[in-house]
């Protein structure tokens, strides 16, 4: 403080300047302002690298997640993914302080390395970083190579390692950046020409949902297609409770993954969270390589199980075909609740892409697309999917846009629902409209990871937690005169 | 204070062959650093003989964050009437949004920003610098939220890492906004834990807030302030009412549910009352020193530490609050020994081991005890000495002390006590839950609250009945 500051008395806003800017905030003009922004960003819809990291830094069997950088990140990474799954969510760090900025964090990995080695006893350790080694600039290459040489470490343990500077992409690049890592490091020196292990490489993407990773794996199984899931949180996010707890309760086996390089295909359920692990395996590894679009809804579905049929020459099963026709049931039966009806979207665009579809199978009209933070790649890519459907002519797309600009979207050009994750509902709110929770995190409702959303089932899911919501909002909100038994 | 009892099957020679068993685990210079952070409680010791305040140990899955934490989510977060801007790359705001439960009221995005501000730093960002980048966004905050009554900037690790310059930023900004703009650099490298954080922010609020307001009316004798209770679950809104029905003027509240002008007018009133002594003891020791305002630690868990508080306050004023704090302690009396009565049968002689933050690990142990709860182990994630030193008389001799226990040795330790109930946090919750054994976060309330105060301890002596007597533990067993 200043000596020549005065002091100043301690007032309280008015009122009528209170709800002035109450009402002011849900105007177009403050909408104009609002989308004038450069610098500020309110209220995000996207994490930082190193978390996606840690999603499959935790997916294989007996591996521990190990961030280079700052505790604090390491806390925060666990913390969300404890908070969505409710699940134990193990993780060590180096712990970097004012000295690893100085001196980089070579003794810091060296020590970390240590204790968790010995004390979690972990088959692999994938190292990630946060910004303050990326910023300072260490080379883990060498700091790991020298772990081994030192004896910290023994020279046969996995220790991959990606870099996620959190001040470049999101989490979805983090995911990548790991997968690819990781993939790369085990599989080195594993390529047997000629070699097929008939398997499928199915790699889910950053996906919250664990019930999502389920629905695959049963679909497989349905179809006797052998697989192996890179990487596999279902059983690392979705645990049983049995009295006994597992620091590494499963995930996919090093072994599988090391032999997926000779599998015959590699299928991404995800295009924008797997681009430089596709374009690995595209170099490296033998069979077919497949991008395919999330299976949301009936024609993504069925275009996934088109392309298993015809990569695997297996029919596809009766129950499934059974289940397609159920879902078709519900969604015809249903249809009524959503024709029409208008939606904003959020999330990370796989997600956005699947669920767009979805609500135009429906006769929903997809109205408010928002990605925070992505490539006109992916603009263009969401434009010619609208430009599929009359449904999707009244779509506008908004990316590196917001929660903060949905909001003034929400109230100037209003929908009937919300799709996305948590952090939507203060806009939902302010807005007065539902808002559906698909996406990550989920910090407020339970068990929503643990139910598809994805294949025909995830639709009758999707369905039904919207169509009924409209008709409980019908039957709390309409006069009594139109109140009435049947909906 | 008398001595506690010791708590069946717990000696110092049964806990230091814990400490000495789970320690033999670990390589040999863990050991070396781990040591001195575990031990056996010696209530009458002084200083408690636990070290604190130590960098983490690289790998052992420490739970602590960074100072960024502690002056985002702890500090500054609360305060409902600035926008808090986390200042760097976009992961650390986003995940310190909404997930400390520090209430507020308002209207958001008028009158209240429980939001996630920040300047989302990219490569080119690190490159040049972010200072413009800064000073724009400040721009266009004030033009968004007129209504915010300033600002405050908090560093993340690459801005103290670059060599940006904050201070000059946020001086120049104050004086083309006329409105508080406040730097922090609290970088999630700097010190060893949440503290420093807490530390830096106090020095913030020292040097750019305090003392540069004042409150309209003149001040009475009855002026006091709340420091350091964060409102989490509500927790002053239970505690607020308490003091007001004595008689006492609440003028601020530091800084749970906070305003900053009353923040910063603070220096005008009677007494400090302190709750949470460990992220917030540094500004009433500036306050005493520089407006001789004394102050008082205070605990509003459970009835027994209330009426001592409240007792422990009258001291401090005259025969008028003296009488009301009586009125007011016979007043709750029947309505605690009610909740005791219904809760009290169906937990005594229950044992709980806790792990928290500032004041809690303490804090609550009287309320445990209220409701026949021992305590067999408690310990701090980011406490110092003196910490300490105030939990040693708290807990039984020979029970568990652990300081920045890592999840390796509090899995040990809840293995070999075998508590009816944990208390911790998020990150410790569902590693216990799935051993089968009741846990109740104690950073968030669960998603519960308040637990402060009287009204508070209704709704946690509920909830740990509910924790411990879930029905659903008794099917994790399966039959076959």
């Amino acid at each position: 403080m200043s000596a020549e500051t005065s002091v100043k008395t301690v007032t309280e806003h008015s009122p009528e300047e209170i709800e002035r800017v109450k009402e002011w905030i849900n105007t177009e003009e403050y909408k104009e302002i609002n989308f004038a922004r450069e610098a500020l960003v309110i209220n995000p819809a996207h994490a930082c690298q190193p978390l996606g990291a840690q999603m499959v830094a935790t997916a294989f069997e007996g591996s521990l997640p190990f961030v280079h950088g700052s505790q604090g990140c390491a806390s925060y990474f666990r913390s969300t993914f404890s908070r969505h799954f409710r699940e134990p969510s193990a993780a060590t760090c180096d712990a970097m302080t004012e000295d690893g900025a100085v001196f980089g964090g070579q003794a810091n990995l060296f020590e970390g390395l240590e204790n968790a080695y010995s004390l979690y006893k972990p088959k692999m350790i994938p190292v990630y970083t946060t910004c303050m080694p990326e910023v300072i600039g260490d080379d883990l290459t060498a700091f790991i190579k020298n772990a081994k040489q030192k004896g910290h470490v023994p020279e046969d343990l996995p220790i991959p390692y990606a870099n996620t500077p959190s001040f470049n992409g999101t989490h979805i690049h983090g995911y990548d950046s790991m997968l690819r890592s990781i993939l790369t490091y085990l599989t080195e020196g594993q390529k047997i020409e000629g070699k097929c292990t008939g398997k499928l490489n199915l790699i889910p993407g950053f996906d919250g949902s664990t019930g999502n990773i389920r629905e695959y794996k049963r679909i497989l199984d349905l179809m006797e297609i052998p697989y192996t899931v890179l990487a596999d949180t279902s059983d690392v996010f979705d645990s049983p409770c049995d009295g006994h707890y597992k620091l590494y309760p499963g995930g996919t086996k090093i072994e599988d993954a090391a032999e997926s390089i000779n599998g015959k295909v590699t299928m991404a359920m995800q295009k924008y969270s797997t681009v430089n692990t596709m374009k690995f395996i595209e170099e490296t590894y033998s069979g077919e390589k497949v991008v395919m679009p999330m299976p949301f809804g009936i024609q993504k579905t069925d275009e996934f199980l088109m392309k298993l049929s015809e990569l695997f020459g297996k029919p596809i099963p009766e129950q499934l075909k059974a289940e397609r026709g159920r879902a078709v049931d519900a969604m015809t039966d249903a249809h009524q609740y959503l024709h029409g009806k208008k939606f904003a979207v959020a999330g990370d665009p796989d997600y956005l892409l699947g669920i767009v579809s979805f609500l135009l199978e429906m006769g929903a009209i997809p109205y408010h697309i928002l990605c925070s933070r992505t490539t006109k790649k992916f603009e263009k890519e969401m434009k010619a999917l609208l430009e599929t459907s009359p449904f999707g002519a009244q779509g506008k797309i908004y990316i590196n846009k917001d929660l903060w600009h949905m909001r003034s979207l929400l109230v100037t050009d209003p929908v009937d629902g919300i799709i996305g994750d948590t952090h939507a509902k203060w806009a939902a709110r302010d807005a007065k409209i539902p808002l559906f929770r698909i996406g990550f995190p989920i910090i407020d409702r339970v068990n929503m990871h643990r139910t598809p959303v994805i294949g025909y089932g995830g639709a009758v899911s999707i369905l039904s937690m919207i169509a009924n919501k409209f008709l409980d909002i019908k039957d709390e909100t309409c006069e009594n005169q139109w109140f009435e038994m049947m909906r | 204070m008398a001595e506690r009892k010791p708590i069946k099957g717990i000696t110092k020679d049964r806990t230091e062959k814990l400490i000495q068993e789970t320690l033999a685990e670990m390589p040999a210079k863990a050991q070396k650093k781990r040591a001195p952070h575990l031990g056996a409680n010696e209530p009458s010791a002084s200083p408690c003989a636990v070290k604190s305040n130590k960098k983490v140990v690289p790998g052992v899955m420490s739970q602590r964050g960074c100072a960024y934490a502690g002056a985002k989510g702890v500090v500054w977060g609360p305060i409902r009437d600035m926008v808090h801007v986390s200042h760097g790359p976009i992961g650390c705001g986003v995940y310190s949004w909404g997930t400390r439960r520090n209430l507020m009221q308002g209207i958001p995005g008028v009158t209240s920003f429980p939001m996630d501000f920040t300047s989302d730093f990219q490569e080119r960002d690190i490159v040049y610098g972010g200072d413009k980048k800064l000073e724009k966004l400040l721009n266009e905050a004030n033009e968004l939220f007129p209504l915010a009554k300033g600002f405050s900037v908090l560093s993340e690790c690459p801005v103290g890492l670059i060599g940006d310059d904050i201070n000059a930023v946020t001086k120049r900004m104050e004086g083309e906004l006329d409105k508080l703009v406040v730097p922090c650099n609290c970088e999630g490298f700097r010190g060893v834990s949440q503290s420093l954080g807490h530390h830096i922010s106090n020095d913030s609020i020292r040097d750019h807030i305090i003392g540069r307001f004042e409150f309209p009316d003149a001040p009475g004798p009855y002026d006091v302030a709340l420091i350091g209770d964060y409102n989490i679950g509500g927790d002053v809104w239970a505690a607020k009412p308490i003091l007001e029905e004595i008689g006492l003027n609440v003028k601020s509240v530091w800084t749970g549910d906070g305003e900053v002008e009353k923040i910063g007018a603070t220096h005008n009133v009677k007494l400090n009352l302190i709750h949470c002594y460990r992220s917030m003891n540094y500004m009433c020791k500036v306050m005493e020193e520089k407006w001789n305002i004394p102050w008082l630690e205070y605990n509003f868990f459970g009835p027994s530490k209330i009426e001592e508080s409240l007792r422990n306050i009258a001291e401090r004023f005259d025969d008028t609050i003296k009488a009301n704090v009586e009125k007011v302690i016979a007043k709750y009396k029947p309505v605690m020994q009610a909740v005791i009565d219904e809760y009290k049968p169906r937990l005594d002689g229950k044992t709980a081991m806790l792990f928290v933050g500032g004041l809690r690990p303490r804090h609550t142990v009287g309320a445990y005890e209220d409701l026949g709860i021992q305590i067999t182990g408690s310990g701090y994630e980011f406490a110092h000495q003196d910490d300490y030193d105030r939990t040693a008389p708290e807990m039984a001799k020979g029970t568990l002390i652990y300081d920045d226990v890592s999840e390796f040795e509090l899995e040990k330790f809840v293995e070999e006590f075998k508590p009816d109930l944990v208390g911790s946090g998020i990150k410790e919750k569902y590693v216990f839950q799935k051993s089968g054994i009741p846990f109740r976060q104690m950073h968030s309330w669960d998603y519960s609250g308040p637990y402060h105060g009287y009204e508070g301890f209704k709704i946690f002596a509920r909830d740990i009945d509910m924790a411990i007597n879930s029905p659903t533990w008794k099917l994790v067993k399966s039959p076959f």
